[in-house]
């Protein structure tokens, strides 16, 4: 592979990689409070993407209207999803939460197919996103969108890092998820803070589902499955509970997905299988991730 | 007439019914009501055999879809003749000893549940060290990793074409005789005391391995049973709607079966029974949902796709508003019939 290639591929996996991250954040958020596996998390990012190209491309909104409706509209979505399907769940076993999040998923992908018919539509790209930049005599080309979107992730991961850590929700965010119940009588008001978490992880698929949809110019009812079950997967890979974890583990299976089928282009077809892969071989030789803590069994 | 006696006569009574029904059943129904009961057994079978991993051991496994997809496989590939398999494998050419391999349909049934067996035993190796939640995850991924390798294995499984022109093999005594089959093991099994273990290890893992359970090893057995089961109904499945393809094995079809088992109530295998009867049948009514209504002038156009809404809202009601099910944890029993005997004497305690 010649040098072009590889830093074309770079470029390209960090790209994947970073949108992989900015949904496992969402994931090791709701993870780290309540032990729930949001699988409707992967919907609500592409309700952010869905909700984007009725702005912009339907009804002609200016683009900064539109990303602002959509991630308006998926947080909202996220806290409904949190209120009626999870909030009734709090007290049950944590099975049941997970099969309510299977339904939650389930429901929100066949709810997209009635409005929005399962056949996927392309998204127009804007001009300026797409004017390609040619580095090494043309042998590069880099994407004004390709830069974006590592950059503008890695800026919301540092927001969202410092409101975890400085500010009064935030450690309220990581007393909870330390101890539930010890957080409630310091006075917590634990439901607003854990709705507070459905949003802020909401807000992020969105934008990630927008800048997803940008990519790879289409939408679908179906296109959050795979990215959801993928970046749950990165969330493990890091440590589930930890944020920068989620985005090292998003960035490590974007590599790893561009990187195998650049050196060997006969496995294309088993893109899909590379995450469960190495989710199962994260599971057995470090079950806690690369940067996560161990939790408490408790007996 | 004492009890044992009593239920060994009405459980005749029961099967003789069921032989009647299905002796008339095929003169007097359609094809569209038959292939609903049909339907109707198998979905009892893979409910059954994912209630024994999940509501029996309490171990979530979502991989069901990919067990039934091994079994649906392993069958159609022993029944297809030669001459079908040369046609439909256009794109790459069949494995040489894959082509004349044949063998008939009951053979094949229990080379399916035995390859999903084998797999799933291969499976639960390294995952059935998970616990909880991570063990949904793993399992989903590996059944998408048997749906991937189905795509992409094209000389062994014709790839994303799938496999057409099974012959119908699985008529009412078939898929009703596999069930009374699942049905009598799984009684004796969890009557049993291997069934007592499969709870101890459900309820409190750490107490059973107190008493001496080898708790891994019991996890393992019992999810290497449900994936036999699974790959049976695959199989049944398979040779009831005579195509298959990687499409039919997506994570839907796990959800439907999960929706089952708790619909039914986990751990219960009346529960299971009555799941898949009010599942599969809803599934199929729901289809109206779906069909243009005219009443009077009013004329509301069909909306596809909303009967899996429906179906999706349902499930959320009912974990929230009814998380054990229509039977929770309980089983059907002849005595439900007969008012219970005054508590003999002997049965009381102390002596005064």
């Amino acid at each position: 592979m010649s040098l072009n290639m590889f830093i074309q591929n770079f470029i390209n996996a960090l790209g994947l990689g970073s949108l992989y991250g900015l949904i496992a954040i969402g994931y090791t958020m709701v993870y780290g409070i309540l032990r729930l596996i949001n699988f409707a998390h992967g919907d609500i990012f592409m309700l952010g993407a869905y909700f984007m190209f009725f702005a912009t491309i339907r009804y002609k909104l200016p683009w900064a209207v539109g990303v602002l409706l959509a991630i308006a509209g998926s947080t909202i979505c996220g806290l409904l999803v949190d209120r009626i399907a999870y909030r009734p769940l709090r007290s049950a076993p944590r099975i049941s939460a997970l099969i309510s999040a299977i339904g939650v998923s389930f429901f929100l992908e066949s709810l997209a197919t009635v409005l929005f018919t399962g056949m996927p539509r392309a998204v127009l790209q804007p001009e300026w996103l797409m004017q390609p930049m040619l580095i090494r005599d043309g042998g590069i080309r880099l994407m004004p969108l390709g830069i974006m979107v590592p950059v503008i992730s890695f800026i919301l991961v540092g927001a969202l890092l410092w409101v975890v850590h400085k500010t009064k929700p935030g450690l309220a965010m990581r007393s909870i998820s330390f101890d539930i119940e010890t957080t409630r009588l310091m006075g917590v008001s634990v439901d607003k803070i854990i709705a507070l978490t459905f949003a802020l992880g909401s807000a992020l698929a969105a934008l990630a589902g927008i800048m997803w949809a940008l990519r790879y110019p289409r939408v679908e009812p179906f296109m959050g499955m795979f990215p959801g079950f993928k970046a749950f997967i990165a969330a493990v890979f890091g440590g589930i509970g930890s944020i920068p974890g989620a985005m090292i583990g998003g960035l490590t299976l974007g590599f790893v997905e561009i990187m195998s089928i650049a050196f060997f282009p006969t496995l294309s077809g088993y893109r899909d299988a590379f995450a469960f892969v190495l989710l199962i071989v994260i599971l057995l030789v470090k079950p806690t991730g690369l940067m996560g803590e161990k939790l408490e069994e408790k007996i | 007439m004492n009890t044992k006696t009593r239920n060994l006569i009405l459980n005749g009574l029961a099967l003789a019914a069921l032989v009647v029904f299905l002796y008339q059943a095929p003169g007097n129904l359609d094809r569209y009501k038959l292939r609903i009961i049909n339907l109707i057994a198998i979905n009892a079978i893979l409910g059954l055999s994912l209630n024994l991993i999940y509501g029996m051991t309490g171990m979530f496994s979502l991989g069901h879809a990919g067990f039934m997809a091994i079994g649906a496989y392993v069958s159609a590939l022993l029944i297809l003749t030669a001459e079908q398999k040369t046609s439909m494998w256009i794109l790459q050419p069949i494995l040489p000893w894959l082509l004349n391999l044949h063998a008939p349909f009951v053979v094949s049934l229990i080379a399916a549940g035995l390859a999903a067996a084998f797999f799933g035993w291969l499976i639960a190796l390294p995952v059935l060290r998970l616990g909880g939640d991570y063990l949904g995850i793993a399992t989903l991924g590996f059944a998408e990793i048997i749906r991937i390798l189905i795509v992409n294995l094209t000389p062994l499984t014709n790839g994303s074409l799938g496999l057409k022109g099974i012959p119908a093999h699985t008529d009412l005594w078939m898929s009703y005789g596999c069930l009374v089959a699942m049905l009598i093991f799984m009684t004796r099994l969890m009557s049993g005391n291997f069934g007592n273990v499969l709870r101890a290890v459900r309820d409190d893992e750490i107490a059973a391995r107190t008493m001496g359970i080898d708790t891994f090893r019991t996890r393992v057995l019992a999810f290497t049973i449900g994936c036999f089961g699974g790959g049976v109904g695959g199989a049944l499945m398979g040779n009831l709607i005579t195509a298959i393809d990687p499409k039919m094995f997506m994570i839907t079809q796990t959800y439907s079966l999960l929706m089952i088992v708790v619909v039914g109530g986990l751990g219960s295998i009346t529960g299971s029974v009555i799941g898949a009867i009010l599942v599969t049948t809803m599934l199929e009514w729901l289809r109206f949902v779906e069909e243009p209504i005219t009443i009077g002038s009013l004329h509301i156009s069909g909306i596809p796709g909303m009967r899996m809404v429906v179906f999706s809202m349902l499930l959320i009601a009912v974990i929230i508003f009814r998380r054990e099910g229509i039977m929770g944890p309980r089983e059907f029993s002849w005595s439900w019939f007969f008012p219970a005997r005054k508590a003999e004497p002997e049965m009381k305690g102390g002596n005064d």
